[in-house]
């Protein structure tokens, strides 16, 4: 990641972090990345990070769950040993329901984080070096792209010489 | 337009971020302290005695437990019932208190969610060591096998294999998902080592990049949807363990909300327990304060009261029924042999919880934990008495009985206090006992975004 076509700009607060943000884009700066260390409030607006689609595959599965959970108890129970416990019907829907119901989360939950795990490239990965060791702490920063490092630096610089920054480098 | 006044910080003192940091990861950095390395041999031993039983129950069979043809389900499957119950509150916390964007559990949610985890590791035990022989545990699973045969899927018994397997994995990797950014921030206040490198492992590569924190979020949130039905699932299907049968005083309708209701009744007083003393051990009394004490006396207020409320319900349909073996159950409950029980269990459950309508006792730190030691031993009689109670004199007077633990079936209860309380002590150790993110989040109040 730190790389000499990045630039990275730092702050000790959310709040001059979002104006920064904000008056890069509108002046057109290319943001590669934003690191905090919580989940900063209008940021994903700002950014316009489009809706994550995780609900939805998490919906896929969940479904996926359901159909098999219920179609596997009924073909266990109609086709392939059907046995009479109590007297009770084979094919009953509502013994099917919790077995269904749990089937149903389990995987709807499980996708989720796979996809969530996936997406994000997390991994265990003992080699893993962070950008700074102080973003998990206190620290926020921005990452901007940029081809030619020397003239984005000023132009950035005093862009943002009305904002509360620690660091530009 | 009307304008409601500033929330009151939830954490106390004047803290920046780097503060947070250091108040909640410095008592878990620096050396244990006297307390906990007596927990720790407290703890320690009751496990191993608990071990020695469980060990001795296998070795010897079941017969070395006092239950016997009348009673087939007795201490083991009480305390069974009693720890799963205690595994809810975790999820509540971490679940519906986010969907109703309750905040001031972000300073509780993690050590709750911990609780869970390990209540259900000391619950799912029990039906474990109670069918005999433990090593074919995997005949309650359906797989494939040479006889054709698959499991009972009408069983009650089989619903609650599904939902407590369920309700784990999905707690823990709830749990594992918030804990995630932590991690990282654990991995990167450690300047070297093999304990870096370990962190830097469990951090999964954590960078905090507004991306992953967005899908973070979205994960999370749609975790805690999913997980409020499963909570709510998961002891309605214990309790039709019992209500699926046919024996008086267990054949209710009532018993999935009662039996959700008091779980999360003896939850949330174990989660009292344990984060009174966690406070004080560790120093967080800035981040947990007596208000999220009081707001869980509030709780425990609202579910006492749906328990005590269940309770009369009971005894009326009981008697509103006019099925005489109904009438009798209840009766033989209150004024049987086992009245005692029953008074344990009104007296700690209905009575005591309903002193904390009192403000000043709601607030008391000291009050709240005797409290909350109080509410779980009657969990624990509700539990006993249900089950004891209704088999050991059912519709075939011949086969009336009393049933009498052992030393034995203390020792397992005592030993799944042990693994439960050694783990915990554990976990305050390893990961940061609050979620430093989400209290970094809500640090500034209204005015200051």
């Amino acid at each position: 990641m730190r790389s000499s076509s990045y630039i990275s700009i730092y702050f000790d607060d959310e709040v001059p972090m979002l104006q920064a943000v904000k008056k890069l884009l509108d002046s057109k700066e290319k943001i590669t990345d934003v690191l905090s260390p919580f989940p900063v409030h209008g940021l994903d607006e700002a950014l316009s990070i489009k809706r994550s689609r995780i609900p939805i595959g998490g919906f896929i599965f969940g479904a996926l769950g359901a159909i098999l959970a219920f179609g596997f108890q009924a073909w266990v129970f109609t086709v392939s040993y059907p046995l009479i416990i109590g007297g009770k019907p084979f094919f009953s829907i509502p013994t099917f329901i919790p077995i269904t119901f749990e089937m149903t989360v389990l995987f709807a939950g499980l996708s989720m984080v796979a996809a969530f795990l996936i997406k994000s490239r997390l991994k265990p990965d003992i080699s893993f070096k962070p950008v700074d060791e102080r973003i998990t702490d206190d620290r926020f920063v921005i990452l901007v792209d940029t081809a030619d490092k020397e003239s984005t630096l000023n132009r950035v610089k005093s862009l943002l010489s009305g904002i509360h920054t620690l660091e530009i480098r | 337009m009307l304008q409601s006044p500033l929330r009151t910080p939830l954490i106390e003192g004047k803290k920046t971020y780097r503060s947070i940091t250091s108040d909640i990861l410095n008592p878990m950095m620096n050396k244990a302290g006297k307390f906990w390395y007596l927990g720790m041999t407290i703890a320690g031993f009751a496990m191993l005695f608990g071990v020695f039983m469980i060990f001795w129950t296998v070795w010897q069979g079941i017969g070395t437990w006092g239950e016997n043809r009348t009673v087939g389900w007795a201490f083991e499957i009480t305390t069974f019932v009693w720890w799963i119950g205690i595994g809810h509150a975790g999820t509540f916390i971490s679940a519906i208190l986010l969907l109703f964007r309750q905040k001031w559990r972000n300073s509780i949610n993690r050590s709750a969610e911990a609780m869970t985890i390990f209540a259900v590791i000391c619950a799912a035990l029990f039906p474990l060591i109670h069918l005999g022989r433990p090593l074919l545990t995997f005949f309650i699973f359906p797989y494939p096998n040479t006889r054709g045969l698959w499991v009972n899927f009408n069983s009650p018994l089989v619903w609650d294999v599904f939902a407590i397997s369920t309700y784990f994995t999905i707690s823990l990797v709830f749990w594992y998902v918030g804990l995630i950014p932590d991690i990282g921030t654990l991995r990167d206040k450690i300047s070297k080592g093999l304990k870096k490198n370990i962190y830097n492992f469990l951090s999964f590569g954590w960078k905090g990049s507004a991306r992953d924190w967005h899908r973070h979020k979205i994960t999370s949130i749609m975790l805690a949807a999913i997980a409020t039905p499963l909570v709510l699932s998961v002891h309605s299907i214990v309790s039709m363990d019992f209500a699926s049968s046919i024996v008086p005083g267990w054949h209710t309708t009532i018993f999935p909300p009662y039996f959700v209701a008091g779980a999360i009744f003896s939850g949330f007083a174990m989660v009292q327990t344990l984060l009174i003393i966690t406070r004080k051990a560790m120093g967080l009394e800035a981040y947990i304060t007596e208000s999220h004490v009081e707001n869980m006396n509030k709780i425990l207020i609202a579910t006492g009261s749906i328990v005590a409320l269940a309770y009369m319900t009971e005894m009326f349909m009981a008697w509103y029924s006019g099925v005489e073996y109904e009438h009798y159950a209840f009766m033989n409950r209150a004024t049987g042999p086992y009245w005692w029980a029953y008074m344990i269990m009104i007296g700690c459950n209905v009575v005591s919880s309903q002193l904390l309508w009192i403000k000043k006792l709601r607030k008391s730190l000291v009050f709240t934990f005797f409290l909350s030691i109080v509410i779980n031993i009657g969990m624990w009689f509700e539990r006993f008495v249900i089950i004891v109670t209704s088999l050991h004199r059912d519709y075939l007077t011949s086969s009336w009985t009393m049933y009498k633990p052992t030393i034995v079936e203390f020792g397992l209860l005592i030993g799944t206090l042990g693994i439960f309380f050694t783990a915990f002590l554990l976990f305050i150790r390893i990961f940061p006992v609050i979620s430093i993110f989400e209290v970094k989040s809500i640090m500034k109040t209204g005015d200051q975004h």
